[in-house]
C-alpha cells in the first residue's frame, strides 16, 4: 500500500445535549468513539453501517464541517485539525463532499450555473466571466448535462441529476478526495446504477479518491476496494470489499450480509435476526459495544474489555474478542 | 444490481430544453402564486391608488393646506372643496394628500428601521453559537415585555425639543416618531430572522458552501438571508400597518405632528371636538387610516401564501 492520501487517526466526536444555563445535563451522545482508517490515493473506502452509527458524522469531521472532539486526521501529511482557518480554506481545494439529499443540498434561490460556479468565485478561480462560464459548461457536460442547464434553477431538476449538479460543485475545485455521503440513498434505483457509474468514470478518469458512506450493503460491494463496517461509533470490521463479503468474521457484519435481498428465489440464506434495537449511544453498552446483541458472545469478557481492531489476515481488520 | 440496468453517461434529460420564455425564478414562481390571491391582488389596486395619489395629487390639486378662509368654515363637501374644510376653513383634500405623505413615509421609514434591526440582530443570535445568541434573545424578550404607550410618550417628551431645535420642527417629530416606532418593533423580526437562521443554517446546502470555504459573511448573504426572507416580507407589511396606526396615536394624543403640519392621525385629533358639527372632517383621515391599513394586511396575507413555497395553488 502506498502511502496515504488521508489518515484519519482516534477520531472521537461527542455532541453535548441540553446544556443549558439553569438546566445542567451533562449527557452525551458518542457519535465517533475512536475510529482509525486510512485510505491511499484513487481508492474507495466503502463505510457502511445503520442509521446512528456515526458514519456522516465521521465524514463531516473530516471536512471540520462538524469540529472533532478528539483525534487527528491527517491528509496529504499535513494534520487537518490543527490548520488555521486560511490554510483550512487552501485545503477546501482538495477536499469536497456530496450530500445525500438532492433537494436540500442545492440552494432554490440560485441558478445552476453559480451553485456549481461558486468556488470559482470563492477561490478566485476564474480570472474572466467568458472562463467562469467556460468551466461552468465544461463542468456540466463532465457530468452529463447539458451548457443550458446553467441558467435553470434547482427545482426545475430530477433527483438524479440534481445529484450530478452536486457532483459538479463537488468537481469545481479540482479536489483529490471526495467524500460521498450516502449519495444514492435518496435514489430511485435505476438512478442510483447511473450515479454510481458517473462516479466510477469520474475516478478512472479524474484519478479520484472517494470515502463512500452509505447503508446499502450491494451498492458499497460495487463501487469499494475496501469497506469498513461501523457499529455504534467504532468500526467493527474492515476489509477489502471481497473479503468481506465472502468471508465477514464480526458477527455484526455476518448480520448485515444476510439481511441483504438475494435475486434468486432458489437460494436460500440463513437470515440472522439480530434481537432488540440499536442500543443509545448517549449511553452505549460497556466493553465491546456489540455484546447485547450478539449471538456468539462470552460474558464477562464481551461486556468488559473493549475489543480492538486486529488484523487476523493480510488486510483484513476485525474487533472481536472470538473471532480474532 | 448494477449489471441489469441499462446505465447511461448522461442524466435523464426528461426537462427538454424549453424556450427562455418559460423559465420560472423561485421570486417569479412567487408573483405568479399572489396573482391568485383575489383580495391581495385587489388590496395592491387601492394601496397604488391611495400611495400615486397622495404622491401626484398635490401636483394637480394645487389648494395650499394653510389657506384660512372663514367664511367656508366646517363646510360639508363641494365642488370647491371636495373633502370640506375644517375649522380655519382650510381645504381638507389638500391637508389629507399632504398628511397621507407623511403618514406614509412614517410608517414606511418606520418599517425600514424595525426591519433592519430586527434583521441584524436576528442573524446574529441566530448564526453565534456562543454566549452572543442567548444575550441577544434576553435583550429581545425585554423589548417585548416593555409597555409600549408609556414608554413612547416618554421619550418623545424627553427629547423632542432637543430634535427640534437640530433638525428643525418637522425633521424633529419624523426622525423621532420613526425611530421610536421602529425601535420598539424590531422584535418579532428579530426573534423571526433568528428562527429561520437556525433552521438554515443546518441545511445542507449551507454545509456545502461551507465545504467550499465560503466566509461565514458569504454563508449569510449569498445562501441563508435570502432563504429566510419570505417571512420577514410578510413581517414587514405588518409593521407598515402597525407604524401608521402608532403614528396616529401618537398624533391623536396630540404627541405626534404640530398642528401645522398635517398628517393623517393629526387631522383626526383636530377633528375629534366637531365630530357632531362636521362628521366629514375626521371621517376621510378615519377611512383612509382603515383602508390603507386593512389592504397592507391583506397584502401581507398573500404574500405569507405566495412566499410560502410548500403553498401549491
Amino acid at each position: 500500500m502506498s502511502t496515504p492520501l488521508l489518515s484519519v487517526r482516534n477520531l472521537t466526536k461527542q455532541f453535548d445535549i441540553g446544556s443549558g444555563f439553569l438546566l445542567r445535563n451533562d449527557a452525551v451522545v458518542h457519535a465517533v468513539d475512536g475510529v482509525s482508517f486510512s485510505i491511499p490515493p484513487g481508492e474507495t473506502l466503502g463505510l457502511v453501517g445503520e442509521s446512528g452509527s456515526g458514519k456522516s458524522t465521521t465524514g463531516r469531521c473530516i471536512l471540520r464541517l462538524v469540529e472533532p472532539t478528539a483525534g487527528e486526521i491527517w491528509f496529504q501529511g499535513r494534520n487537518v485539525s490543527a490548520l488555521d482557518a486560511r490554510a483550512f480554506r487552501a485545503l477546501c481545494r482538495d477536499m469536497q463532499i456530496i450530500f445525500q439529499d438532492p433537494f436540500a443540498s442545492l440552494n432554490p434561490r440560485m441558478t445552476v450555473g453559480t451553485i456549481i460556479g461558486e468556488a470559482l468565485t470563492i477561490h478566485k478561480l476564474a480570472p474572466s466571466k467568458e472562463a467562469f462560464t467556460d468551466r461552468v459548461v465544461e463542468l456540466l457536460e463532465t457530468v452529463g448535462l447539458q451548457a443550458d442547464h446553467m441558467h435553470r434553477y434547482p427545482h426545475e431538476f430530477s433527483g438524479g441529476q440534481r445529484q450530478r449538479i452536486g457532483i459538479a460543485r463537488a468537481l469545481a475545485v479540482e479536489p483529490k478526495l471526495i467524500i460521498c455521503d450516502e449519495p444514492v440513498s435518496a435514489l430511485d434505483v435505476s438512478i442510483q446504477a447511473q450515479v454510481i457509474n458517473l462516479l466510477e468514470d469520474l475516478q478512472g478518469k479524474l484519478g479520484l479518491t472517494y470515502l463512500f458512506i452509505a447503508h446499502d450493503l450491494s451498492v458499497v460491494e460495487h463501487i469499494s476496494h475496501r469497506v469498513a463496517v461501523m457499529y455504534l461509533g467504532r468500526i467493527v470490521e474492515l476489509a477489502s470489499a471481497r473479503d468481506l463479503y465472502v468471508t465477514p468474521l464480526h458477527p455484526y457484519t455476518e448480520a448485515l450480509l444476510s439481511a441483504v435481498p438475494v435475486t434468486d428465489p432458489k437460494a436460500r440464506r440463513k437470515r440472522i435476526v439480530l434481537q432488540g434495537e440499536v442500543p443509545s449511544p448517549i449511553h452505549p453498552p460497556s466493553g465491546c459495544h456489540f455484546h447485547t446483541r450478539c449471538p456468539i458472545r462470552q460474558l464477562p469478557l464481551c461486556a468488559r474489555e473493549a475489543p480492538p481492531l486486529k488484523e487476523t489476515a493480510s488486510g483484513h481488520f476485525v474487533a472481536c474478542h472470538l473471532r480474532s | 444490481m448494477v449489471g441489469s440496468i441499462p446505465a447511461s453517461a448522461t442524466a435523464e434529460l426528461s426537462a427538454a430544453p424549453r424556450s427562455k420564455a418559460k423559465q420560472f425564478s423561485p421570486w417569479l414562481d412567487a408573483w405568479r402564486r399572489f396573482r391568485r390571491h383575489r383580495l391581495a391582488l385587489v388590496s395592491t389596486v387601492v394601496l397604488s391608488a391611495i400611495v400615486l395619489s397622495v404622491l401626484f395629487m398635490p401636483f394637480v390639486w394645487s389648494v395650499p393646506i394653510n389657506e384660512i378662509d372663514f367664511t367656508a368654515r366646517l363646510k360639508g363637501p363641494s365642488p370647491a372643496h371636495p373633502f370640506g374644510t375644517d375649522d380655519l376653513g382650510q381645504d381638507l383634500l389638500s391637508r389629507m394628500l399632504y398628511g397621507g405623505r407623511i403618514s406614509l413615509a412614517v410608517a414606511f421609514a418606520a418599517m425600514v428601521v424595525a426591519i433592519v434591526v430586527g434583521t441584524i440582530i436576528g442573524a446574529i443570535a441566530g448564526m453565534s453559537r456562543g454566549w452572543v445568541g442567548p444575550a441577544l434573545m434576553w435583550l429581545t424578550d425585554l423589548f417585548l415585555s416593555l409597555p409600549p404607550l408609556p414608554l413612547l410618550l416618554l421619550v418623545i417628551y424627553l427629547f423632542r425639543d432637543s430634535l427640534k431645535s437640530v433638525f428643525g420642527p418637522e425633521g424633529g417629530v419624523f426622525i423621532l416618531i420613526v425611530l421610536v416606532v421602529g425601535g420598539l418593533r424590531w422584535m418579532p423580526a428579530a426573534r423571526l430572522v433568528r428562527a429561520q437562521f437556525l433552521s438554515l443554517r443546518e441545511k445542507e446546502f449551507v454545509e456545502a458552501a461551507r465545504a467550499l470555504g465560503a466566509s461565514r459573511l458569504r454563508q449569510v448573504i449569498r445562501h441563508i438571508l435570502p432563504n429566510a426572507l419570505g417571512p420577514v416580507i410578510v413581517a414587514a407589511t405588518v409593521d407598515v400597518a402597525a407604524a401608521i396606526i402608532a403614528e396616529s396615536t401618537l398624533s391623536f394624543l396630540g404627541l405626534g405632528f404640530p398642528p401645522d403640519i398635517p398628517s393623517w392621525g393629526r387631522i383626526l385629533f383636530d377633528a375629534k371636538d366637531y365630530l357632531d358639527i362636521a362628521p366629514h372632517w375626521a371621517m376621510f383621515p378615519g377611512v383612509a387610516i382603515f383602508l390603507t391599513v386593512l389592504s397592507i394586511s391583506f397584502i401581507g396575507d398573500g404574500l405569507r401564501d405566495a412566499l410560502d413555497p410548500r403553498k401549491v395553488m
